[in-house]
C-alpha cells in the first residue's frame, strides 16, 4: 500500500515505522550498508570497517527525571555504535531550537551532553545549528551522529543468531519510557522511576571480551517485543521469552498496569538485548552484571528453529501468546 | 471472609503463581467436564468486561483451557458499545469552532459513520487533547477561560462517578466553560438484554470487578434468581479468573446459582457508597444507544436535571442521527457473544488495529484488538 501521509504511528518504533522505512526510504536509498537495517551502518573505509548512525531526538519534557533530551541524545547514538560492536570515535550535534528557547535551558542541557559523551570516552567534534519562528518546532530537536571502529574480526548481525541462543536482557525494562510519560503528563507517579538513559559502550566493551556473543539490539522505542520481532525476521527463528524472567520494577509494572501500558512494548535508553550461544551465556551474564548498568542482566528467553518463526511470550502462568510488533502509539486506557 | 491488608490488594506474587495456576486448571478439568455433561455440549461463559477480555487474552490461558469451556466476550467494552449515532455526535462536537475536546486515548481511532475519527479531525484543525483524568479537563476550563472545554464522558458504572466528580466540581468552581458528554451505560440492564434472547446460550456470568467495586453484589441478583444463571465478580489478574472459572463451574454442576465475589480484596457487597450518591445527584437513569442493540430505555444514565446545564450535547445543540454499522462488520453479533472475532470476514484482512473498520479492532480493550494481538 502506497503511503498517502505521514500519521504519528510512523514514528513510533512500531510496524508503521517499519513500514515508512521499507516504502519509502529503502526505496529510495537502498544500498548494501542500509539494508539490514541495524542500529547503525557497517561502511569500509581504506581496509577498516566502520559503525556509523544518526538518531533525532524529540521528546516533551526535555527534562524528566534521570536524564534530559541531551543525555539521550548522546546516550542513543553511543548504544547504537555500541551494540554493533563498534568503539565510539566521534559525534555530531544538530540543534534546531525554536525561537524564545530558554538560554539557561540550552545550556543545562550541552552540559549534560558533554558528561554523558564524557562518560563514553567520546567527543562531540561537529554541529549545526537552525533556530525556527515561534510555532515551528517543539522548543529543541536535537540530532546526533557517531561513527565509531569495528575491531577487526567482530561481526555482530542479527542474521547471525542461531537456534538455541539465548535472550539476554541487561536490566529493568520500561523505565524510560514512564519516567517521560509521568513527567510529561504529570501523572504524580509515586516510587521514583527515573529514566534509564546511560552510554552502554563500557558495559558492551566488558561483554565483547568473552566469545559467543553472536548479536545485540539497543532496546529503544518499540520496547522488547519490537527489537525481538525485528531480529527474527532477520534470522528467521522463533525468539520465546518467558514473562516471568522479564525484568521490570515493581514501581514501573504498576505504573504500566495502571496505564494499560505492555512494559515489553515501552522505550528504554539503556537497556540492550544480547543474543549469544547457550554456553557463553554465564560468562556474559557475568561480564553484564559486574558493570552498574547491567546489574540486574538476566536471561529471559531463547531463540527456536520453527516451521512459522514468531516472537512468543511464555506467561507466567504458563500459557503463551504471540508478540506482534507494536501497531501505532500505545494509548491509555479508558477504565 | 479474609481482608487484605492494603499493600495485598495491589500485588501479591500469587496472583500468577505457576503451581497455583496449574492446580486450578486440573480442578477447571474436572469441573468442565462435569458442567458440559449437565448442558449438553460445551460450557459457555461471558466476560462482560473488556478488561477480562485483555486480560484472559494477555495472560495466554485460552490454550490452556479445558476443551468444554468456551469463554465469550460480552458488551463490557466502552468504546465497542458507544454507537455509531453517538461518535458521530462526538465528531461534530470536535468540529464546533472554538471548542477544545479533552477524551481518553480509547476514543481518539473509533471512527464514525463518514470515515472520520478525533484524530482525523485533530489533523484538520480540531483542537483535541487526550487526558488521563476528568479533573484535568475541569483543570483545562480553568487555565483556558477563553474557550468551551468538553470532554467525551463515555463509559460505564466505573468511568461514571469519576466524570461525575469532575462535573460537579466544575459546577462548585461555577464554570461556565466546562460540559461533558454523558454517553454512559448501566451493566445490569445490558445483561438481561442478553438474556431475554430465547437464543442466547450462556451459562455463567464473570462479571466486572471494577464496576462492582461501584455498584455492588445487590443490582446482579436477578440474574440468578430470574434467570438461574450463575454469577461471579472477578479480579483481573490470572489467578482471579482461573478462580472466577472455578467458582461459575462449581455454581452450574451444583445446579444452585448465585452471585459470588471472587475480588473480595475490593468488592464489598454494597459497593461503593459515596460513588453511588454521586451517581445518582448528576446522572439519571435514561435511555442509551448501544451500538448493534440501538436504543434501549433505562439502560444508560444521563445528566439530572440540576446538572443539565452541562450537557455537551444540549450546549451544542447536537442532534441524533442513527447511522447503520460498518458494511461487513461483525463487532454486533461478537458484542452480544454470538460470534467470535474470528467468525468476522474481515477480521484480520480489512480489520486490523492500525486501519480497524469495528470498534472491537479499535479499542485497546476490544474483543477483535484481543484476539488479533494476542492469538486469542
Amino acid at each position: 500500500m502506497a503511503l498517502a501521509k505521514v500519521v504519528l504511528g510512523h514514528g513510533s518504533g512500531g510496524r508503521l515505522s517499519r513500514d515508512l522505512v521499507e516504502q519509502v526510504f529503502l526505496k529510495s536509498f537502498s544500498n548494501p550498508s542500509l539494508k539490514p537495517l541495524e542500529d547503525s551502518a557497517e561502511v569500509k573505509v581504506g581496509g577498516v570497517t566502520l559503525a556509523f548512525t544518526t538518531d533525532s531526538y524529540v521528546v516533551t519534557p526535555v527534562e524528566f527525571p534521570g536524564a534530559d533530551i541531551g543525555r539521550v541524545a548522546v546516550c542513543g547514538t553511543v548504544n547504537d555504535l555500541a551494540v554493533k560492536g563498534a568503539r565510539p570515535a566521534a559525534l555530531s550535534a544538530g540543534f534546531i531550537l525554536e525561537e524564545g528557547f530558554p538560554g539557561d535551558l540550552l545550556l543545562r542541557i550541552t552540559r549534560s551532553m558533554r558528561r554523558a559523551a564524557d562518560e563514553a570516552g567520546v567527543s562531540i567534534v561537529t554541529g549545526d545549528t537552525k533556530v525556527v519562528e515561534r510555532g515551528k518546532a517543539d522548543g529543541i530537536f536535537i540530532n546526533t551522529a557517531g561513527v565509531g571502529l569495528i575491531p577487526k574480526g567482530r561481526c555482530l548481525t542479527s542474521s547471525a543468531v542461531k537456534p538455541g541462543d539465548v535472550i539476554i536482557v541487561s536490566g529493568n525494562l520500561a523505565d524510560h519510557g514512564v519516567a517521560v510519560m509521568n513527567a510529561r503528563d504529570r501523572l504524580g507517579l509515586q516510587g521514583g522511576i527515573k529514566s534509564d538513559a546511560a552510554p552502554l559502550n563500557g558495559m558492551i566493551e566488558g561483554l565483547l571480551r568473552a566469545p559467543g556473543v553472536r548479536a545485540m539490539r539497543d532496546i529503544t522505542r518499540g520496547g522488547l517485543a519490537t527489537v525481538l520481532n525485528e531480529v527474527s525476521g532477520a534470522c528467521g527463528l522463533t525468539a520465546e521469552l518467558e514473562e516471568n524472567s522479564v525484568p521490570v520494577s515493581p514501581a514501573s509494572r504498576n505504573a504500566c498496569a495502571l496505564l494499560g501500558l505492555d512494559p515489553l512494548y515501552v522505550a528504554n535508553e539503556g537497556k540492550i538485548a544480547v543474543f549469544c550461544a547457550p554456553s557463553a551465556a554465564p560468562r556474559a551474564l557475568q561480564a553484564l552484571r559486574a558493570h552498574r548498568y547491567g546489574r540486574n542482566a538476566v536471561v529471559v528467553g531463547r531463540m527456536l528453529k520453527e516451521k512459522k518463526p514468531q516472537v512468543r511470550l511464555v506467561t507466567a502462568i504458563g500459557g503463551a501468546r504471540v508478540l506482534l510488533m507494536l501497531e501505532g502509539e500505545q494509548l491509555p486506557r479508558i477504565c | 471472609m479474609k481482608t487484605a491488608s492494603p499493600a495485598e490488594r495491589f500485588s501479591s506474587p500469587l496472583w500468577r503463581d505457576k503451581a497455583l495456576a496449574a492446580s486450578a486448571l486440573a480442578e477447571m478439568t474436572g469441573l468442565a467436564a462435569q458442567a458440559a455433561a449437565l448442558k449438553g455440549g460445551s460450557v459457555n461463559f461471558m466476560e462482560v468486561c473488556g478488561t477480562h477480555t485483555m486480560a484472559i487474552a494477555a495472560s495466554g490461558m485460552r490454550r490452556l483451557f479445558p476443551k468444554e469451556l468456551r469463554m465469550l466476550s460480552g458488551p463490557g467494552c466502552p468504546v465497542c458499545v458507544t454507537s455509531q449515532g453517538d461518535i458521530d455526535r462526538v465528531l461534530a462536537l470536535a468540529a464546533v469552532p472554538g471548542v477544545i475536546i479533552t477524551t481518553f486515548g480509547d476514543m481518539l481511532k473509533v471512527k464514525g459513520s463518514k470515515g472520520l475519527d478525533l484524530h482525523a479531525m485533530r489533523e484538520r484543525g480540531s483542537d483535541v487533547r487526550v487526558v488521563y483524568s476528568p479533573l484535568d479537563a475541569v483543570a483545562l476550563a480553568q487555565a483556558e477561560p477563553g474557550r468551551q472545554v468538553v470532554f467525551i464522558g463515555v463509559g460505564f458504572e466505573t468511568t461514571a462517578p469519576v466524570i461525575g466528580g469532575a462535573v460537579a466540581r466544575a459546577k462548585k468552581l461555577g464554570l461556565k466553560n466546562f460540559s461533558s458528554t454523558a454517553f454512559f451505560k448501566l451493566v445490569p440492564p445490558a445483561l438481561e438484554l442478553l438474556l431475554s434472547d430465547p437464543e442466547n446460550r450462556i451459562h455463567g456470568f464473570m462479571l466486572p470487578g471494577h464496576v462492582s467495586a461501584i455498584i455492588g453484589l445487590e443490582p446482579y441478583k436477578f440474574v440468578a434468581e430470574k434467570y438461574k444463571v450463575p454469577c461471579v465478580v472477578t479480579g483481573f489478574e490470572p489467578l482471579d479468573i482461573l478462580t472466577g472459572i472455578n467458582m461459575l463451574l462449581r455454581q452450574v454442576v451444583s445446579g444452585k446459582p448465585s452471585v459470588e465475589d471472587e475480588y473480595f480484596r475490593v468488592v464489598h457487597a454494597a459497593g461503593n457508597p459515596v460513588a453511588q450518591k454521586l451517581l445518582s445527584e448528576v446522572f439519571t437513569v435514561t435511555a442509551a444507544s448501544w451500538r448493534a442493540i440501538g436504543t434501549v430505555k433505562a439502560t444508560g444514565l444521563g445528566f439530572s436535571r440540576v446538572y443539565a446545564g452541562f450537557d455537551a450535547i444540549k450546549r451544542f445543540k447536537i442532534p441524533y442521527e442513527d447511522a447503520p454499522e460498518p458494511k461487513g462488520c461483525r463487532c454486533g453479533a461478537i458484542l452480544l457473544g454470538k460470534a467470535l472475532p474470528p467468525d468476522c470476514p474481515l477480521f484480520g484482512k480489512a480489520c486490523t488495529p492500525s486501519s480497524a473498520v469495528g470498534p472491537c479492532m479499535v479499542s485497546s480493550e476490544g474483543a477483535c484488538a484481543a484476539w488479533f494481538k494476542y492469538g486469542g
